[in-house]
């Protein structure tokens, strides 16, 4: 695995990813639903909700990282409040 | 009949997994490792954060590539989209004819992309090319070796000739699942040609042309081969679309940490965009349905 240079931090990320997939791929299957609509006026389930949630934070994070440039962590917090308000209305 | 619920089929899946992991997933894991650290070959690294995203972010080069990208794009898209949906709908719908058009059509998506390049390359050229031959004996300045847009117009006018006719056979194919019902129905209401087109045509054809738009999409935005055989990204950076500039930062200048957190999000985009489209597309089939 030498070529990948892997690093710490980004083994981390991969492992946090991979564990979010599992979680979500059981929660499917224990427990399924029907999809919904939210404020997007499109169909969703919780796995759409996490792409979005996924996707919408890794440009909350470029964002930050661009305009702000300082204090990272602290764009996660946005990540999260983003995240809560998919789940809840998207 | 009720079909059975058997899970197990998604085994079936799992050599594409397997396929999918090893050329696509595994290399973007180590993009996003490269991302966040230095090398200076030897396969050694040295971490370093964020700075390239940082540093790409504040790039005036990489901010004037995608600018330059979009315009690409948004021009072939302009063009191709109406160009396309135009030749189908003039096209004969059955018969000799029918198919003659349909192979014409699908000879340029046949030919591969560097041969595409090398063929407007001297197609193009002033000494030995029909195209710029004939401009140039008609006293038309053209040099896409040194004029910005002689540069523009020959790698969008290549494209266009290209790739228009996928755009084109697609809505042909479109246009061919109507009913003639629906003909019918318009020639009893009297309809105008144009409502004919915008009230049965164009609502018809709207899945396959979402199909269309995105793939042209796709294409376009990750185009490198073709402009970089015509122009190689000049004169200047004029034609340096993303791709190319990925390219020279990544494999000519080997700054690996920065390139990588170009292609990162670069693809971030891409993967916004596709997912905007797919939604789209998913949304009007289900209305349709």
């Amino acid at each position: 695995m030498d070529w990948m240079a892997w690093t710490w931090p980004t083994a981390a990320f991969f492992i946090i990813i991979g564990c979010t997939l599992t979680v979500f791929t059981v929660l499917a299957i224990k427990f399924p639903e029907t999809p919904r609509k939210g404020v997007l006026q499109i169909e969703t389930t919780r796995g759409d909700r996490l792409f979005i949630t996924l996707l919408g934070s890794a440009f909350i994070n470029l964002a930050w990282l661009g305009l702000v440039g300082a204090n990272q962590p602290y764009a996660l917090i946005v990540c999260f409040a983003y995240a809560l308000a998919v789940f809840r209305w998207v | 009949m009720e079909k059975t619920l058997n899970q197990k089929a998604w085994f079936l899946v799992l050599p594409v997994l397997v396929l999918v992991a090893f050329s696509a997933v595994i290399p973007l894991m180590t993009v996003v490792n490269y991302s966040v650290q230095d090398t200076f070959g030897n396969n050694q690294f040295f971490w370093a954060g964020l700075e390239w995203f940082e540093d790409m972010l504040h790039s005036e080069r990489m901010w004037d590539a995608l600018g330059r990208q979009v315009m690409f794009s948004a021009i072939i898209l302009t063009i191709q989209v109406p160009l396309g949906v135009f030749i189908a709908l003039n096209m004969p719908k059955s018969g000799f004819w029918s198919s003659f058009c349909l192979v014409m059509m699908s000879l340029p998506l046949l030919i591969p992309w560097n041969v595409v390049g090398t063929i407007w390359q001297i197609f193009g050229r002033v000494d030995i090319g029909l195209l710029g031959y004939t401009l140039d004996a008609l006293g038309i300045p053209y040099n896409y070796t040194q004029n910005t847009i002689a540069a523009w117009a020959t790698i969008i006018v290549m494209d266009v000739w290209h790739w228009t006719s996928l755009v084109a056979l697609l809505a042909f194919a479109g246009l061919k699942s109507i009913p003639d019902a629906y003909y019918q129905a318009a020639k009893i209401d009297q309809a105008s040609r144009f409502a004919i087109f915008r009230y049965i045509e164009l609502p018809k054809m709207m899945g396959v042309l979402m199909i269309a738009i995105l793939l042209r999409f796709m294409d376009s935005f990750m185009i490198y081969t073709e402009p970089f055989v015509v122009t190689g990204g000049g004169p200047g950076n004029a034609t340096t679309l993303l791709s190319i500039d990925l390219v020279k930062m990544a494999l000519g200048q080997f700054d690996l940490g920065p390139a990588a957190a170009f292609s990162i999000m670069y693809y971030l985009v891409i993967l916004l965009i596709s997912w905007v489209f797919y939604t789209v597309m998913t949304t009007i089939e289900k209305k349709e349905g």
